[in-house]
């Protein structure tokens, strides 16, 4: 039982992450971002480049990995995101974009990294193995590194002016704008903060989990699900709906595993029925 | 006197005239290289491109190498090789879709689909419009009588189970077997029909229902029941290039010391990526590219694809087979070209020396013991063992 809660809980780190982005763009744009699974394995294979093929330090990679998504996060919303959601007055509009963005990153990535699966050298070797619970240290270095980030992001988005601002926006995007806060400025940075977390979290896995181009989707499918559980657009949320999946994976995959792949049914039966109960999942409103 | 009207009438006139020229030179090139269109319907796009991209780059490669050197001469034609690709996206929908555009493009032989319910779904449509395909998918009613399109393109795994299990019982020890597959079709019929064989030897089955989600990245949960049964050894049912060796490095960081095994074609660079020196040991199935066996056209064809696209994948060591089937088969019967009922009579006789493997081996067709006629491409049962980032030759066995 211990390995299944420690294998929980390394998971839950890991999908924490992989939310935070999603809902952080979710909550002040109210986009939902197809292309979120996208980012991620561009920034997966950014890392692979610089770190696996280069040879430079896995520092330099992941820095690679957040500034590149970063800047295409940026240019996204100020290009396209902004533009579609000023002359679009239907809220589909921006899904419709969002999901040709994850289309077309899917046939960019195949074209430039081609169909293979891709990894990286251990960032750390050897594995632990104490109290019934066996863990590689690299594993545990990525999942202390997850919850440092997260750490970093809740508390720069609850003390800094920038998310501050980011937070008022979320709230009521017409009252932050009549206290001055700049609207264009603030979602562009949202949404490359957003890109750049994917980004992050790609290239930090790639070192666990590797990378190969036909895996954004199921990626976006498994933040969207985690964002569901704790509410979209609040990063309490994203972060309770990580580790919520994450634990029900791993408890799930082992008591349930003499019934064949049952786990997930039996997670969406039960967020279905979640979300009747409370449709907008744990936490409710954006940063309430 | 030259004014604005005839000026107008001579450039009309030279304008014509060049494009009657070039039609004329069009229609005499095409006299004299006709084009021999081929299809592929298979998946290069999303999770499994790997299996499609491997083949339609093997077609591509072994194409382009033929029309450069001038053909291929059947009958008392001269034919370039047209490659004729659709993406299915692993889509049993799109699957038909394509098949249905090879039939509108009049293509008679189509590679492909790379899975069963793809396999499935296209049969109607090949069947009604007279396309011989060559899927890589295992249900044995695509084979079997009163089936008679559909040719299976590689070693199923009910045919290179039992060898491994076997030769692995006699000469590793293995007592206790424990399956693990993706909760799709492909991986699940493979798993049961290898915990069938896996029983048949007399093995003890200690894990025969788990699976996990294909598109799941990491496998550590899914593991650790199964490590905790020790297993002497874990098949890896129907298992995708990009999962093995995922599967592998959580398995063996887990503590597990046994034995681990396939069915299905595997890329050295893949493993050696994704689970560097824990792949050693790693036991699948190859085709024709291990330096023991390979021929100078095996490794110039190598060269040329990865000239071609920057990279090799292991998996095509197979997937250079079909193509090659074809022609040789045309080449056999020219009346096949456009008549698939011909193919299907010289398939029964035919016999053509094997390019690709060093000595005397024979392109064949095969099957009679799975499929009751000859409905498989003979291709080399190689049973590779990964090790420091290459496969060797572990034993090579043959289908009948």
């Amino acid at each position: 039982m211990e390995q299944v809660i420690a294998n929980g809980l390394y998971l839950g780190a890991q999908y924490a992450l992989i939310a935070l982005g999603l809902t952080l763009i979710f909550a002040l744009m109210n986009v939902l971002n197809f292309a979120h699974g996208q980012m991620y394995v561009l920034g997966g294979f950014i890392t692979y480049t610089v770190y696996g093929q280069l040879g430079l330090p896995f520092v330099v990679a992941l820095l690679a990995s957040g500034v590149t998504l970063a800047v295409i996060g940026a240019l996204m919303e100020k290009f396209l995101f902004r533009t579609v959601i000023r002359r679009s007055h239907r809220e589909e509009s921006t899904m419709l974009l969002a999901a040709a963005t994850a289309f077309f990153f899917d046939a960019v990535i195949l074209l430039l990294f081609g169909e293979k699966q891709r990894g990286v050298p251990k960032i750390v070797k050897g594995v632990f193995n104490e109290a019934g619970i066996i863990m590689p240290y690299d594993r545990m270095v990525v999942g202390v590194l997850a919850i440092v980030f997260i750490a970093a992001f809740v508390l720069y988005m609850q003390y800094s002016r920038v998310g501050r601002a980011m937070r008022a926006l979320a709230q009521d995007r017409v009252a932050a704008q009549l206290m001055g806060v700049r609207v264009d400025r603030y979602s562009m940075i949202g949404f490359a903060m957003g890109a750049m977390l994917a980004g992050v979290v790609g290239g930090l896995l790639v070192t666990i989990t590797g990378v190969n181009s036909g895996i954004g989707g199921p990626i976006s499918i498994k933040a969207f699900l985690m964002v569901m559980i704790g509410g979209a657009g609040v990063v309490g949320g994203a972060i309770a709906g990580g580790f919520i999946l994450g634990m029900m994976e791993s408890v799930g995959l082992t008591v349930l595993r003499e019934y064949g792949d049952i786990t997930y049914l039996v997670i969406f039966a039960a967020l279905m029925v979640f979300l009747s109960i409370r449709p907008n999942g744990l936490m409710g409103k954006p940063w309430g | 006197m030259i004014n604005r009207r005839s000026t107008l009438k001579s450039m009309a006139l030279g304008a014509v005239s060049t494009l009657a020229l070039a039609a004329l030179g069009i229609s005499s090139a095409q006299a004299e290289n006709k084009e021999l269109k081929i299809g592929f319907v298979g998946v290069t796009s999303g999770p499994a491109a790997a299996w499609g991209t491997s083949n339609v780059r093997s077609m591509q490669t072994r194409a382009a190498w033929i029309n450069e050197t001038g053909g291929v001469k059947i009958g008392n034609d001269t034919y370039k090789i047209n490659i004729v690709t659709f993406d299915d996206q692993k889509d049993p929908k799109r699957a038909i879709a394509g098949m249905e555009k090879m039939a509108q493009e009049g293509v008679h032989y189509v590679v492909g689909p790379n899975v069963d319910d793809g396999a499935a779904a296209v049969r109607p449509v090949a069947e009604a419009n007279g396309i011989i395909y060559f899927p890589y998918a295992f249900p044995k009613a695509l084979y079997q009588k009163p089936a008679s399109n559909a040719v299976l393109g590689m070693i199923a795994n009910y045919q290179s189970g039992p060898a491994i299990y076997k030769y692995l019982k006699e000469n590793k020890g293995v007592k206790k077997i424990a399956f693990v597959a993706a909760n799709e079709s492909d991986p699940l019929s493979q798993r049961d029909s290898g915990v069938e064989a896996a029983k048949a030897l007399g093995l003890e089955v200690v894990a025969q229902n788990d699976t996990y989600q294909n598109d799941t990245r990491d496998f550590t949960p899914v593991l650790t029941p199964i490590v905790a049964l020790k297993p002497d050894l874990l098949v890896l049912s129907g298992v995708a290039p990009a999962n093995a060796p995922l599967l592998i490095r959580a398995a063996r960081e887990l503590g597990y010391e046994g034995l681990i095994s396939t069915e299905t074609a595997q890329d050295a660079k893949v493993l050696e990526e994704g689970a560097g020196e824990y792949a050693n040991g790693f036991i699948s199935v190859g085709g024709a590219s291990t330096p023991e066996i390979a021929s100078d056209a095996m490794k110039e064809f190598v060269a040329r694809y990865t000239k071609m696209f920057g990279e090799y994948n292991d998996e095509s060591n197979t997937k250079v087979y079909a193509l090659e089937y074809i022609i040789e088969t045309l080449k056999a019967n020219p009346a096949a070209i456009n008549d698939v009922a011909e193919f299907k009579k010289t398939m029964d006789t035919f016999s053509a020396p094997n390019p690709f493997l060093k000595g005397d081996a024979k392109l064949s067709y095969v099957g009679m013991t799975s499929f009751g006629q000859k409905r498989q491409l003979s291709v080399p049962m190689v049973v590779n063992e990964y090790k420091d980032g290459a496969f060797q030759t572990l034993f090579v066995g043959s289908v009948d």
